[in-house]
Parts: structure tokens; C-alpha cells; sequence
């Protein structure tokens, strides 16, 4: 898998895309991120694992502003995060976002859910933005289902549309919060190849998941979290077969052996 | 058996508490719309703006209302709304006004039941893609609460056809003046009644079978 990544990295620029600096946000009393850093470069692909609660989805989450931070700053691609308003909306279309639970809009169909952003954001042309819906729906394989609504496609199918919809926006920087956690386990695996294809195009990924097989193989690095913080970060191969913290220890103690 | 209707404008005085009814059902699901925009809104004065007139307007007792309006706007005031002295007209526009100002609160807050059941995840994939507040609310969330609010839109519809006949009090010639009228001019009591009675249902039931229809139809499936 390195060679496959080292090839991409030389073909994309090279730089810092996101920038997590000294990032604090507290829940209430629950303080659930602490001084996060944390750089992704382009073209890097990055998953982010830990136990539940250890805020890796609100890492996930503050990246596009659907969660303020406290405190410490974000940049993506050299720009801090913008406040509330037309500069956030405008950053917010370069950072693709996938949800568990798809969010596909509930009563557009599905063509009409990945031409939406072109169309509306990008000021995109209808005919244009649909050719390229139509290409991309083709690309995650559920060309077929254009004009059926949310409702009618499975879990599977709604998230593969889910990423197109990411897609069709053309973004910097694709972020997973968890893609696969609301999918029966048949269907994980139709997701889980449409985002290691992402991977193998040069798509800036972070990842939070619990697919210790994705991040085995299409992962530059692994970034582990537990209780808010940022416990461990290394290559996929060295983290899983020689973690460095008691913490990372424990937690694959726990998930790798049954 | 019925010869005691000949002489009066039935239909017509019908005909005024169905154009009573549809303009103020049009004014106030505009307003209303727009107010439960503004108690859902980021802003923090717009929101306690819509708290606000919801909250005092629901409480008003809609005859004061409307007595305001012909008393104090347009007779006090001097608000006739382009009436152009004719007193007809004039009671008209400030009834349909006065009758807006009332049922766009309970628009409002059917509607606001509607955004209620629009999941979170819906506006922030909204968000997501770059969509503004303004956006998100008018081409994601709003659809899918209208489409959820029907039958509790469908009631406030209901009770709008007739709190209409409260335009009365102020001299709107419509139904339940005549109502009135004809009791004091007939001795057919009861069938007076009767009569009047049906005519309003009449209106409302279709309007809620309808309301009950088109929220099936529209329904949004998860």
C-alpha cells in the first residue's frame, strides 16, 4: 500500500492542508477535546480510532465548524476557519462531509440530492451539474437509482450516494465520521471499496471508523484518540503490530482478538 | 319550508366568509412562515422577536383583535388600508388584517411542530455543502416541515373559516352577520341555525379531508 501512497503524494502539491492548532472544546463540564494538534498534508489519507467518547467524531465534526471549538485555531489550506456566515458556507463547499447516518435529503431524489450543492453553491448549470451527478453516481455504482428518493435504497446504497453528493462539490478534503457504523455488515464492504478507490485517486481523507481493515490498508496514518486527547499517532503498520501507549495497547487488545 | 331564505344573499354572504377565509389563510402562512423562520433562526433579536409576538398574540382573544383594528386603527388612526371611505371595504381589509396579525402565531407554531420533526442531520448536511441559513431553511428544512405540519395546518385552516365570523362584531357582511339578521327578522329559529350551521361545515369538512389527503400524498419517507 506505501508505494501506491508515496506515488500520490509526489503527484499532488505538497503542503499542510488542515491545521489543528492547540484545539479545545468542552461539552458542558465534559472537556472533550484537549489541546488537539494535528496536521494533515495533501493527498494524506488519515484515520482517526478510539473508544466511544473519545472525541473523535467532535474532532471530525470541528473541522467544518458543525461543532465550535473553544479555543486554538483551524486552518484549511492556509485560511483559519471562518466565523458563522458567507466565508464559512464558502469553506464549508470545499470540505466534503460524510455522516453515519447518510443525511441524504429526505424528499429530493437521489439526483436531485447530488446536483443540490452544484447547483445552489457553485452556481453550477442544471444540464452540467446533472452529466456529472449521472458520472459520479455511475463511479460509487448506483447509477441505476437517479430518480428513486432516500427511502427506497439501502443503507449501502444511501451512503455511496452520500459521497457523491461530497464529491460532486469537488472539495479540498473529504471528512468520514464514521461512513460504516450504521450499516448492516453486508454492506460495509460496497463503502468501504468507493473510499479506497477515493484513497487511491489522491482524495485528502480523515477518517473516524472503526474499520481496522480500511485503516490497514488505505490509511498513510493512524491517529489514535482516547478521552479527548490525542494519545498516539503512527503508520498504520506500526500502530497495529506494535502500539506505543497502554491506551492503544488495551484498545486493540480489546477489538482485534475475536 | 325553506321560503324564509328568499330575500337574503345566502350564498353571497357565504361567498364573503370564504374570500374572509382564503386571504387571510394566504397572508397568514406567509407571515407565519416567515416568523417561524425567525424563531428558528440564528439571530438572537429575530428569535426573541417570534417568541415574543407568538406568545402575546395567541393570547388575545381574536374579537379584540379585530375590535382594535376598527377602532383604533381605522377609527382612531385614521388606517384604511386604501378603503377609500367605502365602509364596507375598509371593515374588510382590517378584518382579513386583523385576522392575519392572529392566526399566523398558530401557523407559526404548527409549522414550527413540522421543523421539529426534520431531523438535525438534514440541516447539517445542508450546512455541509455550503447551503446558507437561508438556504438550508427554504430548499431543506422548510419542504419537509410543511409536508409534516398538513394536518396540524389543516386544524388552524379549521378554526380560521370560523373565526371569520368574528369580522361581524366590526360589520363584515358575512355569514353569521346574516345569521343574525335573519333571527331577528324570521320566526324559523332552529332552521336558521340549521342552515347556518351546515353551510360552515360545508366549507370545513371537504377542507379537512382534503388537508388529511394531500398530507398523505406528501409525506416524506425515512
Amino acid at each position: 500500500m506505501t508505494d501506491v501512497t508515496v506515488a500520490k503524494e509526489d503527484a499532488a502539491p505538497v503542503g499542510d492542508l488542515v491545521v489543528l492548532k492547540d484545539v479545545n472544546k468542552h461539552f458542558g463540564a465534559l472537556h472533550v477535546l484537549q489541546d488537539i494538534d494535528l496536521t494533515i498534508a495533501r493527498g494524506e489519507v488519515v484515520v482517526v480510532i478510539g473508544p466511544s467518547g473519545s472525541g473523535k467524531s467532535t474532532l471530525c465534526r470541528t473541522i467544518n465548524r458543525l461543532e465550535t471549538i473553544d479555543s486554538g485555531s483551524i486552518a484549511i489550506d492556509g485560511k483559519p476557519l471562518p466565523a458563522e456566515g458567507k466565508e464559512l458556507a464558502r469553506l464549508r463547499a470545499d470540505v466534503g462531509m460524510v455522516f453515519q447516518s447518510f443525511n441524504l435529503f429526505a424528499h429530493k431524489t437521489i439526483l436531485e440530492n447530488v446536483t443540490l450543492g452544484q447547483v445552489k453553491v457553485r452556481k453550477a448549470d442544471k444540464k452540467v451539474a446533472e452529466e456529472k451527478a449521472r458520472a459520479l453516481l455511475d463511479r460509487v455504482g448506483v447509477g441505476a437509482q437517479a430518480d428513486k428518493y432516500p427511502a427506497q435504497l439501502s443503507g449501502g446504497q444511501q451512503q455511496r450516494v452520500a459521497i457523491a453528493r461530497a464529491l460532486a462539490m469537488e472539495p479540498k478534503v473529504m471528512l468520514f465520521d464514521e461512513p460504516t457504523s450504521a450499516l448492516d455488515p453486508e454492506m460495509i464492504n460496497e463503502v468501504l471499496e468507493v473510499m479506497q478507490q477515493l484513497a487511491r485517486d489522491g482524495m485528502t481523507m480523515i477518517v473516524v471508523t472503526h474499520e481496522m481493515g480500511f485503516a490497514r490498508s488505505a490509511a498513510n496514518r493512524v491517529v489514535f484518540m482516547a478521552d479527548g486527547r490525542i494519545v498516539e499517532e503512527a503508520a498504520p503498520e506500526q500502530f497495529f503490530s506494535n502500539p506505543r501507549s497502554d491506551r492503544a495497547k488495551d484498545f486493540l487488545s480489546k477489538i482485534l482478538h475475536h | 319550508m325553506f321560503d324564509f331564505l328568499e330575500g337574503y344573499d345566502l350564498l353571497g354572504a357565504f361567498w364573503a366568509t370564504v374570500q374572509l377565509t382564503v386571504y387571510s389563510a394566504i397572508g397568514s402562512l406567509i407571515w407565519g412562515t416567515l416568523l417561524a423562520g425567525m424563531r428558528v433562526g440564528p439571530v438572537p433579536l429575530m428569535r426573541a422577536f417570534g417568541t415574543a409576538y407568538v406568545n402575546f398574540v395567541r393570547n388575545i382573544p381574536l374579537t379584540v383583535i379585530i375590535l382594535f383594528s376598527s377602532l383604533g386603527l381605522y377609527q382612531t388612526l385614521g388606517v384604511d388600508l386604501g378603503g377609500d371611505g367605502i365602509v364596507q371595504v375598509i371593515s374588510f381589509r382590517l378584518s382579513v388584517l386583523g385576522l392575519i396579525v392572529y392566526t399566523s402565531a398558530f401557523v407559526c407554531e404548527a409549522l414550527r411542530s413540522g421543523i421539529n420533526t426534520v431531523p438535525v442531520g438534514q440541516a447539517e448536511a445542508a450546512r455541509a455543502l455550503g447551503l446558507n441559513f437561508g438556504q438550508v431553511l427554504r430548499l431543506i428544512v422548510l419542504p419537509q416541515a410543511f409536508r409534516a405540519a398538513v394536518a396540524p395546518l389543516a386544524n388552524v385552516l379549521i378554526a380560521l373559516t370560523k373565526n371569520t365570523t368574528v369580522a361581524a362584531v366590526i360589520g363584515v357582511a358575512e355569514a353569521s352577520l346574516l345569521m343574525k339578521e335573519m333571527i331577528e327578522n324570521e320566526a324559523q329559529l332552529v332552521l336558521i341555525g340549521a342552515v347556518f350551521a351546515f353551510g360552515f361545515v360545508c366549507l370545513t369538512l371537504p377542507t379537512g379531508l382534503l388537508m388529511g389527503l394531500l398530507g398523505k400524498k406528501v409525506a416524506v419517507k425515512r
